[in-house]
């Protein structure tokens, strides 16, 4: 994950070998529908009685009624609109079309030559646990607890420093919504985290309210190769492993829906990671599974079905591609990258159309990036993988590569409902930028989150800056200040 | 001495023209961006027997020539990416397909020469060159000195056809002291130069040293010798750094010393970018990475390449955002570091001229590549528009004259999964 800078000039590749790039993914609501599910607004999608004991505390930055006209708007939801207008208010989408009625007090934006599409978001990030500066004893890589295989019972949540300089860089690439992982070094990994790309002197007041909570899961190389000595150390061993698991979790999990349902005698022992194993099966938590191959993308499927939970979306999926049709028959998303490849025999059959060839089988097509530089440029990345599929004779038009960036990764943490699209209702995340977002000359030029402007290129005074940055790091150049 | 053997068999095998097709082709009505001298609407570019033999907008064609059209198209020269591991690496975590790093001794490694271990047939030599890649420079990874560098053409064929020129630089890292068995930076950089002294040295007492009547030196006899043409000014000396005050104490040796130098990495280079332009030193950087990782690289920012060059340093386009395989895998994207450059403040034909003419400069091969001028090597690409941009396709690529028409094995996998065989209709996974 902590690479060393280009510094590295050629040792990239083997930091990237030797990183634990995670995957989690995504799971569907569960099958499972004796579970009582208290998901109420703005807590944590959890049943007691761990409902959400580290609640939200984001509330919307002040913002004014925006209007943005003149501007092409890619919504995610429909076709591009030309020379249209939108109106955010009171942190929706408040219109959309061709022209909006703009209230007297309204700002004004003339967007002439520039676009507007929902805020990016990303479904795979590992920034604020894995800090920066990553310098050996700086002691910012709180990623992966490598002490178990199976460490369901840690929150990566606990891990975000609010402070990490990553964070407003993250935010400047037009990037509004983000999961926070936990590494791919265990089976199990523990819960991820949905934060909103806003300063706040704690986590809690990042966290998007009402989001569910993901468990992040990991196939292949990484765990067995990080347990070698303890085991499990080869890919059956993965595989004992997660069904171990499921068969505590299932036990736990009647055991206590048994208790809340009659509330007779003393309540059942709490255990952390049963609890939250026992929510992936009520399907409060949604699964979030980094598996490189296409055989063992099968057997997780399998695994599933066994214990009767959903994977929400499989993580970097070099192999997706291979077995696209099965993901769209079992409404799986595929969170990829758009050409990242080789660094491991796992990922030696990564093809620049992996993307296109998932949206072709009908299955949900994902940008994602683990990667705090990429995380900045998810824009650009989309634009290579549809350049690849209209290569291959796959065609992937602009309004299809949006979704990729928005509306299918807000599926994948089911806000779809409230983010990832321009739609009237919808929260006003929303970016403008300079141009067409899959140019390389493109840049953001404002960002909105909830309707409130988080950042503005031309003015660099309103700009984010981390505690961590504040001498260090001049003003004028962060997050590409001055042209 | 097993190096000059090893110079004369590559020098020899790399005068037969084994790749090349005599043949002669024209490349016309394309907008031809020369790189070494103006951009020519219209423009025709002769090819023959692996040469350009010709560019300009009034050029006859020869009788017999092999036409490509390229109305409407954008013509470059070959891009080269100057630091990669292309042929060296060819899957990260499988350590016998890595051949780019020397254990050598204390950490020096000079006498190192990575070429040898070029692998011909790795499979990321397609995909790349089938994006326009036509050259690469490949840098032995690790190390105080950690061996040299050498230019590589992206045409089938053996070792000796591939490599255009060996020891084309000396690498040093210089970016942790801890990571080279140091304490400071004060005490590594003493190791420098005690190397160094002990290099001058070594070469006033060859023969006191072959009767053993010399004192310890602080390297071996054969990373000895590699040091000479470094202090003759004749080899540059690539010293991988970040930090404007580490790049400062490198030009310190630099002129100590009448080396030639370069920077590779240079996060915080545009804090000292006089210091380098003023020494003329060259800087292979990126434009992709913002990120603070670590306290060498506070400064870092994506206006650093455009903010050298406008300095009046020379600048390498490299791929630098640290996540993404940049040298190996996706050594094919440097075309859109390229573009990244342009929207974070570089002039477009300076971007193009840092993929192209000014790794070349740096790496001694301008003479035969990184631009579109008669006797160079023919390695030339038609762009179905401007090559920074993601949609753009590289239409034809020419390598020393022949055309390649490459079908990488991620081409196959990608033609075989769009619809899938017959025979992997079998049922996959439980309905």
């Amino acid at each position: 994950m902590r690479k060393a800078a280009l510094a590295a000039l050629l040792v990239t590749v083997a930091c990237t070998a030797a990183s634990a790039r995670q995957t989690p993914a995504p799971q569907r609501v569960a099958t499972d529908s004796t579970a009582k599910s208290t998901n109420g607004p703005g807590m944590g999608a959890t049943s007691t009685p761990n409902a959400d004991p580290f609640p939200s505390t984001y509330h919307a930055f002040p913002s004014k009624a925006t209007v943005i006209r003149n501007v092409t708007i890619m919504t995610a939801a429909g076709p591009t609109i030309r020379n249209g207008a939108v109106l955010l208010r009171d942190g929706r989408i408040a219109a959309v079309g061709a022209s909006v009625d703009a209230p007297s007090d309204a700002t004004v934006i003339d967007g002439t030559g520039k676009y507007l599409t929902p805020g990016i978001i990303d479904i795979h990030s590992h920034v604020g646990a894995g800090a920066s500066p990553g310098d050996r004893g700086a002691q910012t890589n709180d990623v992966n607890e490598a002490t178990n295989p199976s460490t369901p019972y840690v929150w990566v949540e606990h891990s975000v420093w609010p402070q990490d300089p990553q964070l407003p860089r993250v935010l400047a690439g037009g990037v509004t919504t983000i999961q926070v992982l936990p590494g791919s070094a265990n089976l199990i990994g523990g819960r991820s985290v949905v934060l909103k790309m806003v300063p706040s002197r704690s986590v809690q007041g990042m966290k998007f309210p009402g989001a569910k909570y993901g468990l992040k899961m990991a196939c292949g190389e990484n765990p067995k190769r990080v347990y070698q000595q303890r085991g499990p150390s080869t890919r059956m061993g993965n595989v004992a492993g997660y069904r171990a698991q499921w068969i505590q979790a299932e036990t736990y999990r009647r055991r206590w829906d048994k208790w809340n349902a009659t509330h007779q005698g003393d309540p059942p022992q709490r255990d952390l990671g049963m609890e939250t194993l026992a929510e992936v099966l009520r399907g409060n938590i949604l699964v979030h599974n980094h598996c490189y191959r296409a055989d063992e993308m099968m057997q997780m499927i399998d695994i599933s079905h066994e214990f009767g939970y959903k994977i929400r979306a499989f993580h970097h999926g070099i192999e997706a591609y291979k077995v696209a049709d099965v993901l769209a028959r079992e409404g799986i998303g595929a969170a990829l990258w758009a050409d990242w490849g080789g660094f491991k025999l796992e990922a030696n059959d990564a093809v620049r159309a992996n993307l296109p060839l998932v949206m072709k089988a009908g299955a949900r097509a994902i940008v994602h990036s683990d990667d705090e530089s990429g995380i900045q440029r998810l824009n650009q990345e989309a634009a290579k993988a549809m350049a690849a599929g209209n290569r291959i004779g796959v065609p992937v038009s602009e309004d299809d590569a949006i979704k990729w960036l928005t509306i299918n990764p807000a599926w994948a943490l089911d806000l779809d409902s409230k983010i990832g699209s321009i739609e009237v209702g919808k929260n006003a995340d929303v970016v403008l930028w300079s141009g067409d977002p899959f140019s390389v000359y493109s840049r953001t030029e404002k960002i909105w989150i909830d309707g409130a402007m988080m950042f503005d290129r031309a003015d660099p005074s309103e700009r984010w800056r981390t505690d961590f940055e504040l001498g260090y790091v001049p003003a004028a150049q962060q997050t590409g200040g001055s042209k | 001495m097993r190096n000059s053997i090893m110079r004369v068999a590559l020098a020899a095998t790399a005068l037969l023209p084994a790749s090349l097709a005599a043949q002669t082709i024209a490349i016309t009505g394309g907008k031809v961006y020369t790189v070494s001298g103006q951009t020519i609407d219209n423009g025709t570019v002769v090819i023959r027997d692996g040469k350009i033999s010709a560019v300009g907008a009034n050029v006859a064609i020869p009788d017999g020539a092999q036409r490509v059209d390229a109305t409407g198209k954008w013509v470059t020269p070959g891009l080269v990416d100057a630091a990669t591991l292309l042929g060296f690496s060819e899957i990260g975590a499988v350590g016998s397909t890595n051949d780019a790093a020397a254990a050598g001794k204390d950490h020096v490694a000079a006498a190192f020469t990575v070429w040898e271990g070029l692998n011909p047939t790795s499979v990321l030599l397609s995909p790349t060159r089938e994006d326009g890649v036509t050259s690469v420079v490949v840098h032995p990874t690790d190390g105080l000195f950690a061996g040299q560098s050498a230019v590589v053409e992206l045409v089938d064929g053996s070792v000796g056809d591939m490599v255009i020129r060996q020891s084309a630089a000396m690498v040093a890292y210089l970016n942790s002291a801890r990571e080279i068995g140091a304490e400071s930076r004060g005490e590594m950089l003493q190791r420098v130069r005690e190397i160094l002294d002990d290099a001058r040295v070594y070469a006033r007492r060859r023969a006191d040293f072959e009767r053993a009547e010399t004192r310890p030196f602080a390297a071996g006899r054969l990373d000895l010798e590699a040091l000479q043409p470094v202090l003759a000014g004749r080899l540059p000396l690539l010293v991988s750094v970040d930090k404007a005050s580490d790049i400062q104490a490198a030009l310190r040796i630099a002129k100590d010393y009448n080396i030639r130098m370069a920077i590779a990495g240079g996060a915080e280079a545009w804090l000292v970018a006089s210091d380098l332009a003023a020494a003329k030193v060259p800087v292979l950087t990126g434009a992709m990475n913002n990120i603070p990782e670590s306290f060498a690289t506070l400064g870092t920012r994506q206006e650093n390449a455009a903010l050298l060059r406008n300095a009046g340093v020379t600048v390498a386009l490299i791929g630098n955002a640290g996540g993404g395989d940049e040298a190996t895998f996706n050594v094919r994207n440097i075309r859109y570091e390229a573009g990244n450059a342009v929207a974070y403040g570089m002039k477009w034909d300076d971007a193009l001229r840092s993929i192209t003419l000014a790794p070349a400069e740096i790496f001694g091969v301008a003479d035969r590549i990184g631009s579109l001028q008669a006797g160079k090597d023919a390695n030339v690409v038609v762009w179905s528009g401007d090559p920074f941009e993601f949609a753009t396709r590289a239409e034809h690529v020419f390598v020393r004259g022949k055309e390649y028409h490459d079908v990488s094995r991620q081409d196959l996998l990608m033609e075989r999964y769009k619809n899938l065989p017959p025979n992997y209709q079998a049922p996959v996974g439980a309905p």
